[in-house]
């Protein structure tokens, strides 16, 4: 058994990260903090993936997380991102939770069209509340952190960058620390097979409970996140096109490590910023192919080639 | 009182749209066990040609009549050229995996054909108003309703009850069923189920199309209408019980009703109102209002 080096290459890439930051070009230090707060997300699929469930309504939570970030601004006045981010865990875990009574009973396409009912009954709402900009959305800034006064002054969008980082890491050692314990070891056994799990005294719904719960708090993190990074959230985050988007990350990345949704997220937002930029309308149709590849060709996602890689090593 | 009749109707009419794109996707499913993404790319591949085809046929100067018939051959042309070529050059390969896996593959389809859409006719809209507004319109009470609503309502009907016949009174359909019902039983028997797969995947993709090519006059064809579709089709396929034709008419009749009280009374609850049906009838019945009782194979 080789050694697990993930959590020293998750050390690395944060003091790196960390360093590295005030060096970057504007652009590359925005496209790290927004592909960091997609990784967020789809560590959260990964989650969900992990116990044979896939969500087609995962931007419920992403949006849910924005919205609560954002519309503290807007109704109390509050705008600082200690506070923006605790409402978005708040607001996430407490829908989470409830609607989690509900979908653990629910398994594969079922869980994915209920789950894609909810999203779009959020999109459906936010699309007609003129008070939050309707289908426009609004702009979100972040003015104070822990109270000290941030916005106008340099470090902002390094601050912004940093916050994104370590909440990044922290929830990666977190989750990864969680994949190896008692009850995150259960997500693949019921993937394989509930009946067996129940009979080996392991309670199925409780841990797609806390599964479900854990994987949305991270979509709200990351859209709350990606709110105050990007600084404008619309409705469009709840459309069950970005919960595809998530779900297609997933894919192909894989659920072999928590590294892998970010490198994924990674390379989604660079191949996204450029092709934007050189060929609009030619994305989708990569990305649809690419798709089609890595299910025929790799099921275990980009990561599974790192795994055989050492393997044969 | 009027009102009550406006939402009667409205509804009735959307029920009909609702009815005609979900029809093809409760097919496929009942059939096949593929929830199909790329319905919602066909759907667009269907508008977007018979708004090209019967807008060129008019601006030809034929006679603007004979643009239902164009609208129509379009759709069975794309029918017969997307459907074959997703299932034999893709889907088939891909028979025997999770069901979820097939619903990832028929989205790569999706995206990749929503991208060929934007090539081969660009990101501008279309129009074709003509064949819309050509048949003149009717009143009930004071309202007044262009007549192509009652093309919408009459072909709805016709389309179901076209494939409840086929499938209850024809050999082709009874295999079908039988095939529906057992498919290592069928196989064993003798039936082709590849060939039925084909046939299917071929048909549902041509009512597809048929559903874009309807809708064509009555929207601005542009980007993005075959997500906003496949989505709707989605909750009512899902609310009547996945690959039930009872069920995708009731369902569509449902969401269609309440749609219409929504936008008539509380015009803000649009969108939520359809998706909250289908929240609640899956809460109530987690596999739609007419699905059949499996028995578990172990």
């Amino acid at each position: 058994m080789k050694r697990d080096l993930t959590v020293s290459i998750l050390i690395g890439a944060l003091i790196v990260l960390l360093l590295a930051g005030p060096l970057l070009p504007r652009w590359a230090m925005f496209l790290i903090n927004v592909s960091l707060c997609y990784g967020l997300v789809v560590l959260g699929m990964m989650l969900l993936m992990r116990t044979g469930l896939v969500s087609f309504g995962h931007g419920l939570y992403y949006c849910l997380g924005a919205y609560a970030a954002g519309t503290l601004d807007v109704l109390f006045g509050i705008s600082d991102i200690a506070v923006m981010l605790l409402a978005a865990i708040a607001a996430t875990g407490a829908v989470s939770t409830l609607l989690a009574l509900l979908l653990r009973k629910y398994r594969d396409i079922f869980f994915a069209m209920l789950s894609l009912a909810f999203s779009m009954i959020l999109y459906g709402l936010l699309v007609k509340t003129s008070a939050l900009g309707s289908s426009d959305g609004f702009n979100v800034a972040a003015k104070t952190l822990f109270g000290v006064r941030i916005a106008g002054t340099e470090f902002e969008r390094y601050l912004i960058f940093a916050i994104t980082v370590v909440t990044a890491f922290v929830a990666a050692i977190c989750i990864h620390w969680y994949r190896g314990s008692h009850r995150g070891r259960l997500a693949e056994a019921i993937r394989d097979n509930e009946l067996r799990v129940e009979y080996m005294g392991a309670s199925v719904a409780n841990t797609v409970h806390i599964n479900y719960v854990m994987s949305a708090v991270l979509a709200g993190l990351g859209g709350a996140l990606a709110a105050i990074s990007v600084g404008h959230i619309d409705p469009e985050m709840a459309y069950w096109t970005t919960s595809g988007e998530f779900v297609f990350v997933a894919i192909l990345a894989g659920t072999g490590n928590v590294l892998a949704p970010f490198l994924g997220a990674f390379i989604f937002e660079t191949i996204r910023s450029f092709a934007y930029e050189y060929s609009p309308n030619t994305w989708q149709m990569a990305l649809g192919i690419s798709m089609l590849i890595v299910i025929m060709f790799l099921p275990g996602g980009l990561w599974s080639l790192f795994t055989r890689m050492r393997k044969t090593a | 009182m009027s009102q009550l009749l406006a939402v009667l109707i409205d509804g009735l009419i959307y029920s009909s749209w609702l009815f005609i794109i979900a029809v093809g996707l409760t097919l496929i499913y009942g059939v096949m066990k593929i929830l199909n993404i790329a319905h919602g790319s066909l759907y667009a591949l269907g508008a977007y040609s018979a708004a090209s085809l019967a807008g060129y046929w008019i601006n030809q100067g034929h006679a603007p009549m004979g643009s239902y018939a164009v609208m129509l051959v379009a759709a069975i042309l794309v029918g017969l050229i997307a459907g074959p070529v997703i299932e034999r050059g893709l889907l088939r390969f891909m028979y025997g995996k999770d069901e979820i896996v097939l619903v990832l593959v028929t989205y790569a389809v999706f995206l990749i054909l929503e991208d060929f859409v934007k090539l081969v006719w660009g990101v501008d809209p279309y129009f074709l108003y003509q064949p819309y507004s050509l048949l003149g319109s009717f009143d009930i009470a004071d309202l007044t309703y262009p007549n192509y609503n009652l093309v919408l309502f009459a072909a709805a009907v016709l389309i179901g009850v076209v494939v409840a016949w086929v499938l209850t009174r024809t050999r082709q359909g009874k295999m079908l069923l039988a095939v529906i019902h057992d498919r290592e039983m069928s196989a064993a028997m003798g039936i082709n189920v590849g060939r039925v797969y084909f046939i299917t995947f071929t048909v549902g993709a041509i009512l597809g199309a048929l559903g874009g090519a309807l809708t064509a006059p009555m929207i601005s064809v542009q980007p993005g209408i075959g997500a906003e579709t496949i989505v709707l089709a989605f909750a009512v396929v899902v609310i009547g019980g996945l690959g039930s034709l009872p069920g995708a008419a009731l369902a569509a009749i449902l969401v269609g009703l309440v749609r219409s009280a929504a936008v008539h009374y509380r015009p803000e609850l649009d969108l939520f109102s359809i998706y909250f049906v289908m929240a609640i009838v899956l809460i109530v019945r987690p596999k739609g209002l007419f699905s059949i009782p499996e028995a578990r194979k172990i």
